[in-house]
């Protein structure tokens, strides 16, 4: 693709590519007196991210609006971790495309039938005919909730 | 040793489409900064007879009447879709260049040919939602030019491997303006010695050709020969310059708006050098007024500073910025677009940092640290420099941009 316009676009770098240089010599003032006893038992701080998201270039963070889900836990403006990498099976929360549409369901597979299955009693669920195009975008792998 | 070419078919339209299911089938165009002319087309656009650099203001009616989807570039959501792609395909080979923002290429052994680049190509797909088309050929020029044959033959689903065919019937069908490397002026020479298709320059006298066109032009013979002259360049050459540069939304005139646009490319073009770990040791700024309208006055400065010591703090680069900005500003122009570049880049590391480093310089990387961490977490600008102003009335026209799903959290994708 050519580009059309004055402004350098730079590739991205990846970090382990970047030179390092540490030069530990005089980093940290000299301090007197005792060193903390928790200086030799230093561990990294736990990264949520490590948890939360196992493939980072498959994973997208999005917003769910609405209370269709609610009784499998997801209420309205819940951030939800969708990964794009993950093979769609039987029972599974997906993000789905349904007729140029997003949607958030259970994916379930019946007797050669596929529905889209809300978790609220107020929805029925949605049996997908020949004549519905429908993509699975990703699978829900967690939500976050902020408590009331 | 075999190389593969990998590119995002119509990148930025296929961003727009992941975040946005009704673009699908759907002709769409992104536009460049401030709108002004088409940069990127969907297929159902390319069919439309929509050109690269059509400009926008003049064809609304046409868009409209087709039912064609425009964008404002999203430089932050492309630009995360883009490592994302490249992180993708790094799941799948060892060695690899990322060539641009949708480009790679990749090294591939003798057992990955059209499998391997099917599962490539899939896996992309499917982790990211963006399409590519996979060339593979003994050279880097080779597999351009299968990428190439790929796109324009839909038959070959975006794979093609130029190595288990015989290639000559496909390079006879190439021009050579369309070689990779080879310009339009090039391609007049080479017109000039017969030399019309890739077959004619794969086959030309390697002695005319270097004469004619240099060793660059050789190698690209001999790579058209399946010669390998061009390695993987897996490190990013150094970056050599930074810029930032916008035109503005409408004409400005006042000094005081060019300052304020100006130090927010600064502020921009800091906190690049501070990712990528670099020091400044010069700077250059400039202003343009409009080509477009030679009836109106015309006037297109630039100059250029050194800095004593190499720095990547934005007071620093601000500072000297605007110096430089009313160095050359001339009142009674309409001013289209202002810039700023910074040259002879060099490792933050590379540096000797005094050992007895003075106390105040000590405080102002501090503080530049707890800008830069500010702004990281509650979005660009939210901590400003004074000089870059508040209300931006020089701001570039971005209309019509899709929101920054990957980038913001107050953007991401609803769904219900």
């Amino acid at each position: 693709m050519e580009l059309m316009f004055s402004m350098i676009v730079d590739p991205p770098v990846p970090f382990e590519n970047r030179k390092k240089l540490r030069i530990p010599l005089f980093s940290t003032p000299v301090q007197a007196g005792f060193p903390s006893p928790a200086d030799d038992h230093m561990d990294k701080a736990l990264d949520l991210n490590e948890h939360l998201v196992s493939n980072p270039a498959s994973t997208f963070f999005v917003k769910a609006k609405g209370d269709s889900m609610k009784d499998a836990g997801i209420m309205s403006g819940d951030i939800m971790i969708v990964d794009k990498s993950v093979s769609p099976k039987d029972k599974q929360i997906v993000v789905a495309m349904l007729d140029g549409e997003f949607t958030v369901k259970r994916l379930r597979r019946k007797s050669g039938q596929v529905f889209l299955v809300a978790e609220n009693n107020a929805f029925p669920p949605i049996e997908i005919t020949s004549e519905q195009e429908l993509v699975i975008w990703g699978v829900v792998t967690f939500v976050i909730h902020q408590p009331k | 040793m075999r190389f593969a070419l990998v590119d995002c078919n119509n990148f930025y339209c296929s961003c727009e489409r992941v975040f946005n299911p009704g673009l699908m089938g759907v002709p769409v165009v992104v536009l460049s900064n401030n709108d002004g002319c088409v940069i990127a087309r969907s297929e159902e656009s390319k069919k439309l007879g929509v050109e690269m650099g059509t400009p926008a203001f003049k064809n609304e009616e046409m868009f409209k009447k087709n039912g064609i989807q425009v964008f404002s570039s999203n430089y932050a959501l492309y630009g995360d879709m883009s490592a994302r792609v490249m992180g993708t395909m790094r799941t799948m080979v060892e060695q690899m260049e990322v060539y641009s923002i949708d480009e790679a290429f990749l090294a591939l052994d003798a057992s990955q040919g059209i499998a391997f680049a099917r599962e490539l190509r899939s896996r992309v797909r499917q982790w990211t939602g963006i399409p590519v088309s996979v060339g593979i050929g003994p050279t880097k020029t080779l597999a351009k030019l299968a990428n190439r044959y790929a796109k324009k033959n839909p038959s070959l689903n975006g794979v093609f491997d130029l190595t288990t065919v015989e290639p000559d019937e496909i390079l006879a069908k190439i021009e050579c303006q369309d070689i990779w490397g080879v310009g339009r002026r090039t391609s007049a020479k080479l017109a000039r010695s017969k030399i019309l298709t890739a077959l004619d320059l794969k086959n030309a006298d390697m002695a005319l050709i270097r004469n004619a066109l240099g060793v660059v032009g050789e190698r690209i013979a001999r790579e058209l020969n399946g010669i390998s002259c061009m390695e993987l360049e897996e490190l990013p050459a150094s970056k050599k310059a930074i810029a930032s540069a916008r035109s503005f939304g409408h004409r400005v005139e006042s000094l005081v708006e060019l300052e304020e646009a100006l130090a927010t490319y600064i502020a921009r073009v800091g906190e690049k050098l501070r990712t990528g770990k670099l020091l400044a040791s010069r700077i250059s700024v400039f202003l343009e007024t409009n080509h477009f309208r030679p009836e109106l006055p015309q006037y297109h400065p630039g100059t250029q500073a050194t800095f004593l010591r190499p720095t990547n703090q934005t007071p620093e680069l601000i500072g000297t910025g605007l110096d430089l900005l009313r160095k050359i500003y001339r009142p009674g122009y309409q001013y289209k677009k202002t810039g700023v570049m910074v040259t002879d880049l060099v490792d933050e590391s590379s540096v000797q940092m005094s050992l007895f480093g003075n106390e105040g310089e000590k405080h102002r990387i501090a503080l530049q640290k707890a800008v830069d961490g500010l702004n990281k977490r509650l979005g660009r600008n939210a901590v400003s420099f004074g000089s870059m102003g508040l209300d931006e009335a020089w701001q570039m026209r971005q209309e019509r941009k899709s929101r920054c799903f990957t980038t913001r959290w107050d953007d991401l994708l609803v769904v219900s």
